[in-house]
């Protein structure tokens, strides 16, 4: 086990996986002479050569498109999209083929591919570099979406996407490229279609994924010193989602609050709201409280970012209002 | 590069090109192959009309000759890309009229298992990997398949190559454009085939490309493009050979543009009215199926009973499809989640419209 951080965990199972699988290909922009916009590809040229890691010109919609096509045929191509934002130039490729494929032609085909990009604000990249659109694809059936926000699980759901037969997105984000874990050494493959209950408790559950969920846990531990026990429930798989383990934790606890970098309304709180008033609404003893961000395109001013994005503090306050509202003794 | 790229659409109506050395047992395979074509189009739009099939259903009513000329060209191991005016290719292609007809039909026993319908025609084993649906869709795909051939074999005569058919409405699109600069730069086994039936949906060529000269729109990539009459079915196919065989040994990917005209509307449900009535007329006289029939006659390769045969036996072909169709079996509900996913996950929907997401807890 060695601690290392979720850019290496991504770099050291791309590597691992371009040496098991003669198929696997990385393809994106820059990823070779340029090592990658955020280097998670660096040194991979030099290894592998340019066929293997393919640098693409500027052309979202012709890359994954022909990734599809790759994929089609056989091969294993990992995609990296620069950010999630221009994920958005090749949603026709994502969305009218990868994802329809396979049921459209009667199961003859599959589309074994993986898509990497991360997304988040709070760079001070502005409106159009900052977004969150992961409810975009988890909206959509066909594909498969991850979230992980650990170097562990960077390592495992990435290992498990390029092994999987289908389309995964796999979802990462700028701010967690930095933040270091321990990751167990050898082969790891995660569970697509599974959360994971982080931390355990018994008072209220925080449902989260992604840089969200490492906040979650640094409030948890906080809040753990006041004699607060939290329940963190770390989503990992978007699509599908364990909508079970949501549940679970909520009949223990009975109160949850979302906590997520997307926008609001819609948002992946949205349906996690909607599961746990389904699958526990007898067990609720406050209603369902989502922490989001701010329904604006993201300012570049720090002061205005900041007051746009969902933080640790705003997570204290609104768990303190549901804690509150259940007369929940401190 | 534009010094290769020749025009041969002068000629388009009247005078095809004579039949040369080529053996009369292939012509009347053509003609066989055009006939067949012919009624399977007429016979689905029929059908539509009896609301048989839904959805929409776009024929290839018109460019018979540019669909066999291609398909003759294209070898078993080559795969194939098509838009969603694919029926035509699927018959040239060898597949089953009867399994055609059953996907129009939505039945199971449609090439696609009735998940895909008119425009979504595929067949893993006559590597046709699809009819598509939105324009230029396919394109990136086609040509990321080219690039997956390089990983498989080495370049040389006998290699696979990949052919993916576009509307000359989708050269003005940008996956088109993004598609010819990734196999320029990456040298992929591809040929691009403008089946330029100078429509749109109704809007002409020239109002829709700034360069109505739709082969030249490879310069840009220095890619060869090659414009053909698609009327004339040798053409199309040595045209198509000649751009496969460079595919093929050197990776060279082309650019063939074939002119032809749509019969009808842009699907069954259009009439056309944007056409004027001489325009009606010259796309009539430019009939492909007819100008082969008498140019065959005229060469004593066909006589009239010997045609007229082929034409029924096309006829008996589709109307035996027709039966097959509609004697075969709707899909059922418990199918609904089939093919979704390839690699099960867990929690994956299973969801049917007002069925609880989770069970209650108690």
């Amino acid at each position: 086990m060695a601690v290392i951080s979720y850019r290496q965990a991504l770099h050291d199972t791309l590597r691992a996986e371009l040496l098991r699988e003669e198929s696997v290909i990385l393809i994106g922009e820059e990823i070779g002479v340029f090592e990658g916009s955020y280097k998670i590809t660096a040194g991979l040229l030099a290894e592998f050569g340019p066929a293997r890691v393919r640098d693409t010109p500027i052309c979202e919609e012709g890359f994954v498109g022909a990734a599809i096509g790759a994929a089609m045929l056989g091969m294993r191509p990992v995609v990296e999209i620069m950010t999630i934002n221009f994920s958005l130039i090749a949603i026709d490729q994502i969305v009218n083929h990868a994802a329809k494929m396979r049921a459209m032609f009667g199961g003859q085909v599959s589309v074994p591919m993986v898509i990497r990009t991360p997304g988040g604000g709070g760079q001070q990249l502005a409106a159009s570099h900052s977004q969150n659109l992961e409810v975009w694809y988890a909206h959509v059936p066909g594909l498969k979406v991850v979230a992980p926000s650990t170097p562990a699980d960077a390592k495992a759901l990435l290992t498990a996407a390029i092994r999987d037969d289908d389309p995964v997105l796999v979802l990462e984000n700028l701010a967690l490229y930095n933040t270091k874990g321990e990751v167990p050494d050898g082969e790891q493959v995660g569970e697509i279609g599974r959360a994971a209950v982080v931390k355990p408790g018994h008072d209220l559950t925080v449902v989260s994924y992604s840089r969200a969920t490492v906040v979650a846990l640094e409030v948890a531990r906080q809040l753990e010193a006041e004699g607060i026990s939290l329940e963190v429930v770390d989503l990992r798989s978007l699509r599908p989602l364990d909508r079970d383990t949501i549940c679970a934790s909520v009949r223990k606890t009975s109160r949850a609050v979302m906590l997520e970098d997307d926008w609001l309304t819609y948002g992946i709180g949205a349906e996690i709201a909607a599961t746990i008033q389904e699958g526990a609404f007898d067990y609720l003893d406050a209603p369902v409280r989502r922490v989001a961000a701010a329904e604006v395109p993201l300012p570049y001013a720090k002061p205005l970012e900041l007051a746009a994005l969902p933080d640790a503090r705003t997570l204290v306050k609104v768990i303190g209002e549901v804690l509150d509202a259940t007369r929940f003794a401190r | 590069m534009a010094d290769e790229s020749a025009t041969a659409s002068g000629e388009a109506a009247a005078g095809r090109a004579p039949l040369g050395d080529e053996p009369g047992r292939v012509m009347r395979e053509y003609y066989r192959q055009m006939t067949l074509i012919r009624a399977f189009e007429l016979r689905a739009a029929e059908m539509y009309q009896r609301a048989r099939i839904g959805g929409y259903c776009h024929l290839n009513l018109g460019e018979e000759a540019t669909v066999v000329g291609l398909m003759a060209a294209l070898e078993a191991k080559d795969y194939l890309f098509t838009t969603y005016r694919d029926h035509g290719y699927a018959l040239a292609r060898g597949l089953e009229p009867g399994r055609i007809m059953a996907e129009l039909f939505g039945k199971t026993t449609g090439v696609s298992g009735g998940r895909g319908g008119s425009m979504h025609l595929f067949d893993a084993k006559a590597r046709l990997l699809g009819g598509y649906g939105i324009v230029g869709g396919q394109i990136p795909p086609a040509t990321g398949a080219a690039l997956a051939l390089t990983y498989r074999s080495e370049p040389g005569p006998d290699a696979e190559a990949v052919m993916c058919l576009l509307g000359d409405g989708t050269t003005n699109i940008g996956s088109f454009h993004e598609s010819l600069n990734l196999a320029a730069l990456w040298r992929l086994p591809i040929v691009y085939v403008i089946v330029n039936n100078q429509l749109g949906m109704g809007t002409p060529v020239e109002k829709a490309a700034a360069e109505p000269e739709l082969f030249k729109r490879g310069c840009s990539y220095r890619m060869p493009g090659v414009r053909v009459d698609g009327d004339d079915v040798l053409a199309v196919r040595d045209a198509a050979r000649a751009a496969l065989t460079r595919a093929r040994a050197d990776r060279q990917p082309g650019l063939l543009e074939a002119v032809s005209y749509r019969l009808r509307g842009h699907s069954v449900v259009d009439p056309a009215k944007y056409r004027s009535t001489e325009e009606t007329d010259r796309v009539r006289a430019a009939d492909p199926v007819p100008a082969l029939r008498a140019q065959l006659l005229d060469a004593g390769v066909l006589d009239e009973a010997s045609a007229r045969q082929i034409e029924d036996e096309s006829d008996a072909k589709v109307s035996a499809a027709v039966a097959f169709a509609d004697e075969s079996p709707d899909p059922t509900p418990d199918q609904l989640f089939d093919h979704v996913y390839a690699t099960p996950v867990a929690n994956a929907p299973h969801a049917l419209p007002g069925d609880p997401v989770v069970p209650a807890g108690r």
